[in-house]
């Protein structure tokens, strides 16, 4: 350490350099690998499934028949059934998480102080990080023979016990982002109402709800996506029946239960393999345009933007 | 464009290249064993069974479905592909497109067996019938359209319990019981195991289900099934092998190519007596 003195002013300004030039580099690599590999799935999954969507696929069949039956001898492609399945489950759960989530945030967020309101964002947060496969796990086996004792059906295996699992699974997710949002509502615009004499409920349903709402919506559509592309659960819970459903009791399939179940088990670049693939490419665009609406709501919306300026 | 294929490359093949490896574990040899979930048990006994056999052969088995092994095939990714279903020839042109030859070994039969849940009054079930229940063409949907009435049970519609679409028994089921051309009705349960369909079986008593007669449980009812003369046949493994019993089907294994070295000698242990004592042992019927 003798001769730290004697090094040059420019040599050490050299090594501090090296190193703001490396973290830089690490920092882009990090940046741009997220672009990459989104890009890369993205080629992948069109490649498999994109010129099989266009071509070779009776897209009238794909899209409006229930009939999916694609290890027969003539095979059918119909996703109608599958789609419905998918909807009527995330339908359900969000029926269900919305008023919860919504309700926890409002909670959080206005009414807790102190070690009750850290307590419960820890233990939302907590609720967030449970696998799906437990999800699942608790829908075979809880909810299924609580469904057939309660309502007296023969499978308890079908929408509602999907949809109970997929809620209670995006409720924490919801309840946090909605969270933040009202927390991103600037305290003068309380106070500012609290002056006016309102009760703390007029200042939350007037003042700070329709403040917060954009952020409110992005959670809800968040959790819209969340529900499209959850697997593991939804292929445990529902049965796993190619069927439309009329009452939330009957059993269905879901689009991401499907490729999950089946694409392990198709030859590489057989017709079965692509279409799953077709599948794929439809969820993807699904969950882009949900995530692509949420980011807009969340940046103000479009009307919004106009008026700022 | 062709930047980013490259790179999609780059990223994805290591990982299909770790999927794909054979691997040669520690100067033992590796058989991958992989396929239908009627032969997983039969085919796990043989491993292990021959590991005392042949102490430097290593059987690697895993199940998933006759599909998922006859993919494995034409992907190249297993050694032996265990089926319970013949391999379409569509399929054996798509194997021997990637360069292997699969070759069919049959290896024992297995009866059908049609399950309901035990307080099912049902004495016997023809095809016909269960071609009415499973069949998109087929009309019956409740337990009183056959005349019969499951006690306590408010709700007499039909549980059918199948197997997904990749399944051998699911393929000969169709093939037996709705006709080469036959589709079978949608809303069907379709479970992931022959041990899933017996357990669904055994909870539900408006369920009728099927697989192989091996996953039979002493909480699940077997129906006998009417055969070509009139006369009701329970399935065991004596009627499978001679045949009397309707729906019964043989199994096989398909190795790529003529097999050779360590999966000859494993093929060949297999129909020997000793291999062939332990199918009959797991409950199916030996191949000779």
């Amino acid at each position: 350490m003798a001769d730290r003195g004697a090094l040059p002013d420019v040599q050490r300004r050299s090594a501090a350099w090296w190193q703001d030039k490396v973290a830089q580099g690490l920092v882009l690599i990090g940046g741009v690998s997220a672009i990459v590999l989104i890009l890369a799935i993205f080629i992948f999954v069109a490649q498999e499934g994109l010129g099989f969507l266009l071509k070779d696929l009776d897209l009238v069949e794909f899209f409006t028949s229930p009939a999916w039956r694609p290890t027969s001898d003539e095979p059918e492609y119909g996703i109608l059934a599958l789609m419905a399945g998918t909807a009527s489950v995330t339908g359900l759960a969000m029926l269900i998480a919305v008023p919860f989530s919504l309700g926890a945030a409002i909670y959080i967020g206005e009414f807790a102080t102190g070690r009750t309101r850290e307590v419960l964002k820890v233990l939302v947060e907590l609720l967030a990080a449970i696998p799906s496969v437990v999800w699942g796990f608790i829908g075979l086996s809880i909810m299924n023979p609580l469904i057939i004792d309660v309502f007296d059906v023969p499978v308890g295996l079908s929408v509602l016990n999907a949809g109970v699992i997929l809620g209670l699974m995006a409720a924490p997710i919801m309840t946090t982002i909605a969270e933040d949002a009202l927390k991103a509502v600037p305290d003068g615009y309380r106070e500012a109402a609290e002056a006016l004499g309102a009760t703390r409920w007029q200042v939350i349903f007037k003042v700070v709800l329709p403040s917060a709402k954009n952020g409110l919506v992005a959670a809800i559509l968040l959790g819209v996506g969340r529900g499209f592309g959850e697997t593991m659960a939804v292929l445990m819970a529902t049965g796993h029946s190619v069927n439309i459903p009329t009452s939330p009791f009957d059993s269905v399939r879901a689009m991401t239960a499907t490729i999950a179940a089946e694409l392990g088990e198709t030859a590489q670049g057989s017709p079965h393999y692509q279409v799953l693939f077709s599948i794929g490419i439809m969820l993807f665009l699904v969950t882009f345009v949900i995530n692509m609406a949420a980011d807009v709501f969340v940046r103000g919306g479009f009307k919004l933007k106009g008026k700022r300026k | 464009m062709k930047i980013l294929t490259t790179a999609a490359a780059a990223l994805l093949l290591p990982l299909l290249a770790m999927s794909c490896g054979r691997a040669e574990g520690g100067g033992r040899n590796m058989i991958q064993n992989k396929g239908s979930d009627t032969l997983v048990n039969v085919a796990q006994a043989w491993a292990e069974q021959y590991r005392e056999v042949n102490p430097d052969t290593v059987v690697v088995v895993s199940g998933g479905g006759s599909g998922t092994g006859i993919s494995a095939m034409i992907n190249g990714t297993v050694d032996i592909a265990n089926s319970s279903r013949a391999m379409k020839p569509s399929e054996i042109d798509d194997a021997t497109a990637n360069g292997h030859v699969p070759i069919e070994h049959i290896v024992g039969f297995d009866a059908l067996a049609v399950f309901v849940h035990p307080s099912n009054p049902i004495e016997s079930i023809s095809i016909e019938q269960l071609a009415a229940i499973y069949g998109n063409d087929g009309t019956v949907n409740n337990w009183s359209d056959m005349g019969i009435t499951i006690p306590g049970l408010n709700d007499d519609e039909i549980v059918r319990v199948s197997r997904q679409n990749n399944s051998g028994t699911y393929a000969y089921f169709r093939e037996a019981v709705l006709g080469k051309k036959g589709k079978f009705k949608l809303g069907s349960r379709d479970l992931h195991g022959s041990k899933d369909v017996v357990d669904t079986c055994e909870k539900t008593p408006g369920a009728i289900g099927y697989s192989g007669l091996a996953y039979k449980t002493d909480h699940v009812k077997l129906v006998p099934v009417v055969n070509a003369d009139g006369t009701p046949v329970m399935p065991t493994v004596a009627t499978a092998s001679d045949g009397s019993y309707p729906i019964a089907r043989p199994l096989f294994m398909y190795t790529a190519g003529e097999p050779v070295g360590d999966i000859k000698d494993y093929m060949d242990w297999i129909l020997s007596d000793a291999g062939q004592a332990i199918i009959a042992k797991k409950g199916y019927a030996p191949a000779k």
